[in-house]
Parts: C-alpha cells; structure tokens; sequence
C-alpha cells in the first residue's frame, strides 16, 4: 500500500514488506537504485552516453482526466539528470593490444555534457566508441579487453564503504539481508603524505609490525587510541576548540599527528575536539570486528546493497517495475494526502504512502537547499598505488587537503572485490566539490598515477582510463518540510560521507513516519522456516492490517508485474 | 511466486527439530550397538569402517570407536598392497580432516590424524602443513594443531629458519600469542648447533633484541607475552651442577657438602687421605629428599685427633666430579669453595649478557617507563635489568621501584615482598662475601621471607632483626656454622628451621609471635650447645609455668629472658 520510488528507498521498501505492507516499486532507468546503482564498463559506457546526450524534453502528458472530485494533481519531475553534470573522460590505453610504434601523443577529449538523456531502449550495453584513442603505451591491457571483459567490472557511481559497526552493517545483521550478499575487508588505511603513499598504523597488529613508527611513537599511538575510547574530563576541556589543537599538546609528533587528523579521524584542521573524538572513536570502534580496518566493502560492489533490500521487499512480496515511471501524484484536496499516483501508461494505482527520490520532484517544490555537489573519478589502473605482499589488497587512501583543495577519499579496489578484471585495479575518488570533478581531482591524479603525460615515472601505477563527474551531494535533502502532501517523502541522493549512515538513519525515519507502530526491519525468517502453499493468493498472514483497502487495480496488475519482477531480480553474478 | 510469507512458530520448528534429534539418536545409538557387537566378536572389515565413520562423524571424540578403528586399519594393512593402503590412508586423512571440520579441537581427530600420518607409505607432508597453517589462522591457539605441527615438522624436516619465519608471520598478526613466542625459545637454539650446549644469550647477536619483542612491549606493555619472551632473550644458562662447598668439623667429626642446586644424595662417595669411609649423608632436614647441602658424621675418632692433616675428598659420581679439602694440623675447622663464582651468583636471570647489550636495553626500557610510569612490567624489567648490571649500586632505585610495584599491583604485594627479600639476601651476601666475613646482617630492610640459605653455610652469627619475617623455614637448618641467632622484632611464629644445629648457643628473639612451648620451641631441643635464650615480648611468656616447662624442655639452657 505504499507505492514508491527509490534510491535507498529500497531499504524503506523492505521494510515495510516485511511488516506485511504492500510495496510497489517502481523505477523508470532499467536499473535499480538510481545513482546508488553499479554498472559493469559496457553499462557504464552507455550511462556516460545516456548523461552527455541533449535531452529529450519530456512531453508532459494532461492526466486530468483521470482526477476526480476533489483531487488535484502534482505533476513529478521526468527526470533527475540535474544530480549529474561535468561528465569527462578519459583513456590512455590503446584501442589494442601490442601496439608499440607511436610516439605518445595524448588526446584528451574532453567531453563535457550534462542533462541527461531519453531513457534506455535496452537493457544490454550498447557497445560504443572508445570517448577517446590515446597513446599506445606498454600496457597490456587494451580498450578492447576493457570492453570485452566490460561485464567483469562493477563500477559504483557512489564510492562508500560500510564502517564495521556502522548502522548499514548493524541493519544488514539484524534484517538477515546480509545473507543476500558477501564482503570483503578492506585491508588497510594508506595516505598520501610528502609525496609518497604510507601505510597508516591503525589496528594493534599495524602498530606492532610498522616499520615507519619508532617504538616511542608506537607508544604514544597506542596510548592516544586507548585513552580515547572512553570520553575523559581532559577530552572534555577541549570541546569548542580545534581537534588539531588538541594532537599538538599530546605531544604525539608530526607523524602520528597526521594519521590521526586524516586517516583516523578523517576530518579537517578545523574540525572542532569533540567532533574529531567522536569521529576517532566510531572508528576504533569497529576495528577488530571483522578484520584489521574498520571497513568492509561488498563483494560485487556497492551496488549490491540496493539490489539486497529489494530482494528482500521481493520475498515479502513487494513488486518490482522497472522501465516505468510515476508521472503524477493525486491529491486529496480535503486531507491534502496522496491517494493515488498516475504511471507513465496513464494507470492510476491506488495508494496510502509515496516515497520518491528528491531528483523527481519538481523544483518549485522542494525547500530551496544550497545545491552541494560531490567531485567523484573513477580510475581504471594497472597497479596498486603501493604494492604489497599481497596483490588483493582494498585500500583506503585519504589524501589529506593541500593548496584549498578539498580532503579528497581514494578507494582503491582490487580484483578480489570482483569489481575489475585480474591486471586491474578499480579506484574510486571522491570530495566535496570547490570546482568541477577535473579539477578538483585530476591534481591527485597526476601526482599519484601515471597518467599519459607521465613517461619517466614508471613506479606510479598508470591509468588505462578514468571518468570524472560531479553529483548532487544528498546530506542536505530532507525527507520532510517539502511542498509535498503529508504522506509523500522525499529520499535524498547519495551524501559524501564515508559511511551509509545518513541514508539509513533517512530510511529508518521515513518507515517510522509511515508505520510508527512498526518494526524497522526484523530479522526474516530462515528459508526452512517459511511456509510455502502454492495456491495461496490472497494475502493471509504477517501483521497485515485488515481494513486498509488495497488500490484499486493492483490485483490485474499484479501478475504482469510479477513477470516483470522475475527477470528483473536476475542476480548478475 | 513470491506470494505473502507464512513462518513457521516457534512450536512448530522446536516440534520438528525434536523429531528430527529423536530420528538421529534411533540412528546413533543402532550404529553404535551395531559397532560394539562387530568388535567383540572380532571382526575388521569394510562395514564396521562404514559404521564407525558414520557414527564418529556427528560425534568425533568417541575414543573407542577410534581405537575400534585403528584395529581395522592394522588389519587392513597386513592383508592389503601398499597401493591399496595407500588409498584407505588418504581417505583416513581426510575423514579426519572433516571431523575437524566440526570440531577442531577434538583430541581424538587429531590423535587418529597424526597416527595414519605416521603409518601413511608416502606422507604427504607438504599438505599436512598447509592444513596446519590454515588451521592456526582460524584459530592461532589451538593446541592440538600445534602438537600436530610439530609432529609434520619433526616428521618432514622443515628447516629452522623456515619455520622461525613461520613464527614470524604469526606474531606479526597476533603478538598476544604464548604458542608463537614459545615456539621461537625453541627454534632459536637450534640455529646454532655448532655450540654444543649453546647458552641462550649467544643467540642475541644473530636477532636485534630490538625489532621484535621491543615493539611488541612498546606497542602493548599490557601484553606479558612479549615480556616473557624477552626475559627468555635475556636469560643466562642454568647454572653447572657442581660441589659449590666442602666444610668440615674435627671437633663434631662432621661434614657438610653444599651444592650448586638441590640434589639427592646417591652417587655421594667420601675418602678420607685416600681411604673411602663408609658414612650415611643426610639432608639438614628430614623434610628434604632433595637439597643443595649434605652432612655426614665420619666414624667416631677418625678426625679427632688435632695434630693429625687430613685430607678429605668428597666425590660425585653422578656428575663425575669431586672436591677436596683439607684439614691442617692445629685447626678445628676448615673448608673449600670457589670464590670466583661468588659474584655472578645472583647477578639475577639476566646475568650472562654483556654489559653494553643489557645497559642499551635498559635505556630502551627506561625510555618506556617514562611514558608508562606505572606499567608493572616496565618496572619489574627495569629492576631485573639493573640487578644483572650492577645489583649494588642500583639497590636505592630498585627499593624504590619496588615501592611503586606494590602500589600499582597491589594484589600481588606480597610476591613483589618476597622477591624484594631475595633480592636483599643476595647484595648481603655479596657484601658478606667481599668483607670475607662470616657475619650475615640484614636488619630492618622489609623482610617478608629467607632464601639462599644454602649461600649461609659458614655464617657464625646471623642477624635478622626488625623485619616481617613469619618463620625460620627448615632450610634454616643449612646454617651448619651458626651460632647466634638474632630476630628480634619479627613476627615469627614458628622455629622450624632452628633444627639439629650443632654450634648455636644464643637465640634471641624478642618480641616475636611464638605462641606456645610445646609445638614451637620443640625443635630447640635439638641444638645441643644452646645457652642464652630471649623469648620476651612472646606471647607463649605469658603462659603458666612457662619457666619449669623450658628448663625442662631445653636443659642446656643457662641464660633465659622472659
């Protein structure tokens, strides 16, 4: 009875089928999860294309025939291409493999575009030119091989990881959805520092085996991390002032000061004690529990959470739909409550609650937040930027703000991850954006790959080929407060934050508006333990409400969109 | 068809669940049955391996089924080609391997493992290392695997250095790891085989002290592991078995043998100017099968004589080595030790190493207590370190670490006592020993317990006054020499020790806890020379006609304060 649209809506989708609720989800891409969503390179060569491509402007169909007394219409936004913008891309490798004549002579064609384009005709991926022919260089891997072997990669459009304790991690454990999918540790927290890539120290292990730190600083670290597990009256006089201030006069030195600020904490020089405390703590916090970092990150990539909590709205029987689109919302005028939606098709589907992602709702709606964009590149490479006993490291590089750069979040995936192809590493960047993705990133870049310009700098890791973009960053979207009848609620985007918490609190607090009394997310069942009776149709059991009339329609169109569901819920692995 | 969910409740899946244990244990306890009968009626064959696998699979720390189990492969094995066992082999091993699937800790798995290992024709060791190594990553203190390792190793002749590397990468990821560290304390002797008995602290020179068991202590000093390992690094060699002292006695005819560490008595040979005597040894105490110090009367008159040398050898046929001594005309007594091991005597646990290499790790671990003022381990390290450079000039700032360990740790107050006593015995000893007196004073320093009273053997007057001592254990009674005894101002309950003393003539131990006559000042009774006896400030004074029981008691007696 909820009929609803995306993003982490997925997670506001499963619960409440969970609860027995009826859920309609619904997505006009031909993917899930929208900016949230993984592509393989084919794909996301064909989203590349999709955002660059002029806009169709979308023919807004009168749907007024179908209000009835009482009922006005709110008209949604086609599209959400606007969270996309500065689109570039890059290659460095040759189209193929041993070419080795040619001198390097790059083109960087740089091809800007926003708004976004019509929507996909076909699910497969439309293999499309290269963006740009570059240099042969010694590299064995060819654009060719990137497109054949295209299916092997999962590219994120977000770059997060899940804090071991973090709410994510906490939801997936106590919905059983974790079962839906894998993870890996990510191995170790790097940082760029004086030029070159260090290991920082950060579990007890770490500390013992680093070679960087004197026995003396190996003290004082452990002695920092100790005593700042629990809040002390010394933590506490330092509230309202730098967290930096605070380092300085624990004595602990140039190193270990930077590992703490940037790796540990993650925050900036001006970040106030309390809040880098905070910071530092949650992250101790969730060292150990699966391995040596606090961060696991899902095998397949991130794109797989989503996918997990529609599975589960799924079992629960929660219908799915993709390729199609909610054009309207019917309102009340009396209640001023969303009774209906109308779909792409000119359906009107009956409904009690409508979550919808901030990108579809109309401007003159939405509580005017300063727009915050996200610098995001994704880099294709041929090597870790730095080389350890193991090939199959995951990486979190902080790099620490230089020159009014931002402080810049650097995720290096390896083939173990199944999100790049073996020879291969998958990294992601990502910042606030002070300027266009380009040029907030592309300085990191050259410093710490070897990019086409590059020729005498062979230990550097190479970039076959990367993507820069920016993305509406969603932290200050708010479910609520919206021009918006009372039963609609507005999900944001991705924020560009590390962790998922701020999704997940936003899904938690939308199911408790619409079922206050309910429970977010109970563990399901053990497949043993749930009962199957093929013939049974009508909905019998789990905490249904008697009494809430289901939309009209929904049982026609129920069995079509099973169909639809089926194929669509195709794991890709 | 994802249709609406139905769950089971809770009854319903507990309702199942029994069932399903019912039909398991019908299943169980019929295999089970079935097994038993096929042994005792003696038969080995391929049906009671089926049933025994079954059956040990859901429970694999049934011992009789694998004894039963072994039986049948012995069998097997006489009446098969080695190919063909071979094959059962390979299949034993990975039965087992399942088993530990379910439990790896199960001794029966392990031992039945480690058993078809053995008798396997061709051993693939390489795998059962791997298996191992995989094992201990799940678990880095499972004992089982760590017996079983050994065995591959001893088995398969892994190099030293390899496995040294092995430990390596273990306590890289875990150092709380007592198995890991331990296992190093064994490997790393056997790098050095050239050394026939290679003392532990040669073995600093080819590992920096500093790279590993450093960072495990700077990193955690919370962690003991890495201290213990370290005091193992540091340690000295045992010291050699020897006969540390000869004494003997023309007027008591006596002799007293003390060795370097407690010993029996078998294989004690005494030849006096050549002639073997036949002498009965025994211990100063009849509480001691074993103990550093030895007496024997010799044959009445054979020594009596003051005019007469005499030399006497006393041998030791255990370890093949003797002492002599001899005993010039005119003297009443004589003895013969070694002075030069004197003073490395108790340079402590950590006394072989050179000095610049323990004077270096004491400035790294002082450099830890700085930024660890109350770790506990710190400050014992710290004490140790200074007793093996340099035991007396380092005693005020040992007290005072002592001070602080007893505040920090207060639980174990009073071992830090006792060791504190130790301690102090030892630089009075030393001090004794370069006064070359034979005089042994150590009044008001804290006192909680008496060691290296084997050290004592020819102290005539012993004064232990003012200190927190209890009693005066039987090893007292080494202190063959004495003759005044003073410990006033104590606690002592209990004169033990006082025992068989030949020489003492004065006790004097006022204000003291003796209780009672009978049980405590019996064994005063024993010491035939003594005179002047001080109970004051004794609670056993107040007891009626304590005086007339005395006299009785200890007739010798001429001089008692009450």
């Amino acid at each position: 009875r909820g009929a609803l649209d995306l993003p982490h809506g997925s997670v506001v989708a499963a619960a409440c089928s969970r609860v027995g609720q009826r859920v309609l989800h619904v997505d006009r891409r031909s993917y899930y999860a929208a900016n949230w969503a993984s592509f393989t390179f084919n794909a996301l060569l064909t989203w590349i294309q999709e955002h660059q491509a002029e806009s169709l402007s979308e023919e807004v169909q009168d749907r007024s025939s179908l209000v009835e007394e009482g009922e006005e219409l709110i008209y949604l936004s086609g599209s959400d291409s606007a969270s996309i913008s500065n689109l570039q891309v890059f290659c460095y490798i040759s189209e193929e493999a041993e070419e080795e004549e040619e001198p390097p002579n790059t083109t960087e064609e740089e091809e800007a575009a926003q708004e976004q384009g019509e929507e996909p005709e076909a699910d497969q991926p439309q293999p499309s030119a290269p963006p740009s022919q570059s240099e042969p260089t010694r590299k064995k891997i060819s654009y060719t091989q990137l497109e054949k072997e295209g299916r092997r990669f999962n590219i994120d459009l977000v770059s997060k990881l899940m804090y071991s304790r973090g709410s994510l991690v906490d939801l997936l454990i106590k919905s059983n959805v974790s079962r839906y999918a894998e993870f890996k540790n990510v191995t170790r927290i790097l940082t760029y520092r004086h030029g070159s890539v260090e290991q920082v120290p950060c579990s007890r292990a770490d500390v013992f085996a680093s070679r960087q730190l004197s026995v003396v600083e190996k003290r004082k670290l452990m002695r920092f991390l100790t005593s700042c597990v629990e809040e002390t009256e010394e933590h506490q006089a330092y509230n309202g002032r730098p967290f930096l201030e605070f380092l300085r006069e624990q004595q602990l030195g140039d190193n270990l000061q930077h590992f703490l600020l940037h790796s540990i904490a993650m925050v900036t020089e001006d970040t106030l004690t309390e809040v880098g405390l905070t910071s530092t703590r949650h992250f101790l916090r969730c060292l150990g529990r699966y391995g040596n970092t606090p961060f696991l990150f899902p095998v397949y990539g991130l794109g797989e959470i989503p996918q997990c909590f529609c599975r589960m709205s799924a079992v629960f029987g929660g219908i799915y739909c993709l390729r199609h689109s909610v054009s309207c919302l019917i309102v009340d005028k009396d209640s001023n409550r969303c009774k209906a939606v109308i779909d792409s098709r000119g359906q009107r589907i009956s409904c009690s609650h409508f979550v919808v992602e901030d990108g579809f709702v109309g401007a003159d709606r939405r509580v005017t937040t300063p727009t915050r964009l996200l610098s995001r590149a994704v880099l294709i490479t041929d090597a870790s930027v730095l080389p350890g006993d193991s090939e199959q490291q995951v990486s979190l590089v902080t790099v620490p703000p230089t020159d009014g750069r931002p402080a810049v979040n650097m995720v290096e995936l390896s083939p173990s991850t199944m999100t790049c192809i073996p020879g291969t590493y998958l990294v992601h960047l990502t910042c606030q954006s002070v300027g266009s993705a380009y040029e907030d990133l592309s300085p990191v870049v050259t410093r710490m790959f070897c990019t086409a310009e590059c020729q005498d700098q062979e230990n550097r890791p190479a970039v076959l080929w990367c993507l820069y973009f920016n993305m509406a960053d969603g932290s200050g979207v708010e479910p609520e407060g919206h021009d918006l009848p009372s039963n609609v609620y507005v999900c944001s985007g991705p924020d560009g934050a590390l962790g998922h918490e701020h999704a997940i609190k936003q899904a938690e607090s939308i199911f408790l508006k619409i079922l206050p009394e309910e429970e977010f997310c109970p563990p399901a069942p053990n497949p043993e333990d749930i009962i199957y009776d093929g013939e049974n149709t009508s909905p019998t059991s789990t905490g249904e409400e008697e009494g809430l009339t289901a939309a009209g329609g929904e049982g026609e169109e129920k069995q079509q969109e099973q169909q639809e569901e089926e194929t669509s819920l195709q794991p890709e692995e | 068809q994802h249709g609406r969910v139905k769950i089971k409740t809770t009854a319903q899946q507990e309702e199942e669940k029994r069932k399903e244990r019912e039909k398991k244990l019908k299943i169980y306890v019929a295999a089970r049955d079935a097994c038993f009968s096929k042994r005792n009626e003696g038969i080995w064959d391929d049906e009671a391996l089926q049933l025994t696998q079954q059956l040990l699979s859901s429970n694999p720390d049934f011992a009789t089924l694998w004894n039963y189990r072994r039986e049948i492969l012995m069998h097997l094995e006489t009446v098969k080609d080695k190919d063909e066992v071979q094959k059962i082999y390979e299949a034993e091993l990975s039965f087992t391997e399942s088993c530990l699937k379910v439990n790896p800790k199960s001794y029966g798995s392990w031992h039945h493992r480690g058993w078809v290992s053995a008798r396997l024709p061709r051993p693939d060791w390489a795998r059962e290392l791997t298996l191992c190594d995989r094992c201990l990553s799940l678990d880095d203190r499972n004992f089982h695997c760590w017996d079983y390792r050994r065995m591959v190793v001893k088995m398969s002749g892994v190099p030293v250095d390899q496995e040294l590397a092995f430990t390596d990468r273990l306590i890289g990821s875990n150092f709380s790891n007592y198995s890991s560290w331990h296992y190093r304390s064994t490997l790393l002797p056997l790098l050095h085989p050239e050394s026939p008995d290679p003392p532990p602290h040669l073995l600093l020179k080819p590992i920096p002290i500093g790279s590993l068991v450093q960072n495990a202590f700077f990193t955690d000093p919370n962690d003991q592991s890495a201290w213990f390992y370290y005091r193992w690094l540091l340690g000295r060699a045992e010291r050699e078995e020897m006969i540390s002292c000869v004494y003997v006695n023309r007027d008591e005819e006596r002799v007293a043998v003390a060795f370097s560490r407690p010993v029996n008595s078998v294989g004690l040979f005494l030849v006096l100017d050549g002639q073997p005597q036949r002498v009965e040894w025994r211990s100063v105490h009849p509480r001691f099968k074993q103990s550093p110090v030895w007496i024997c009367n010799l044959p009445p008159g054979t020594i009596s004589d003051i005019t007469n040398e005499r030399n006497l050898t006393v041998h030791w046929t255990e370890k093949h080595t003797h002492r002599d001594c001899a005993l010039y005309t005119g003297r009443t007594e004589s003895w013969c030790r070694d002075s030069a091991t004197d003073q490395e005597l108790f340079r402590s646990e950590l006394s072989v190493e050179k000095t610049s290499v323990l004077q270096s790790e004491l400035q790294s671990v002082k450099q830890l207590q700085e930024l660890e003022p109350l770790n506990k381990w710190c400050l014992l390290t710290i004490i140790l370190l200074m007793r093996a450079l340099d035991p007396l000039g380092y005693e005020q700032e040992m007290l005072a670490h002592f001070r602080t360990l007893k505040e920090v740790d207060s639980m174990r107050s009073a071992y830090y006592s006792d060791l504190c006593s130790k301690f102090m015995i030892e630089n009075t000893i030393l001090k004794m020993e370069y006064a070359e007196v034979r005089v042994f004073s150590i009044s008001d320093k804290n006192l909680t317990t008496l060691c290296h009273l084997d050290q004592l053997l020819l102290v005539t007057h012993i004064n232990l006054s003012s200190n927190h001592l209890q009693r005066l254990p039987p090893q007292f009674a080494m202190l063959q020499c004495l003759e005044v005894l003073e410990a006033d101002n104590n606690a002592i309950e209990n004169l033990e020790g006082v025992y068989h003393l030949p020489k003492l003539e004065e006790v004097l131990l006022k204000n003291n806890s003796i209780l009672k006559l009978v049980v405590y000042l019996q064994t005063l009774a024993s010491c035939p020379k003594l005179k002047r006896l001080d109970l004051r400030g004794n609670p056993v004074t107040q007891t009626a006609n304590v005086e007339s029981e005395l006299a009785e008691l200890l007739p010798s007696v001429t001089d008692l304060l009450l």
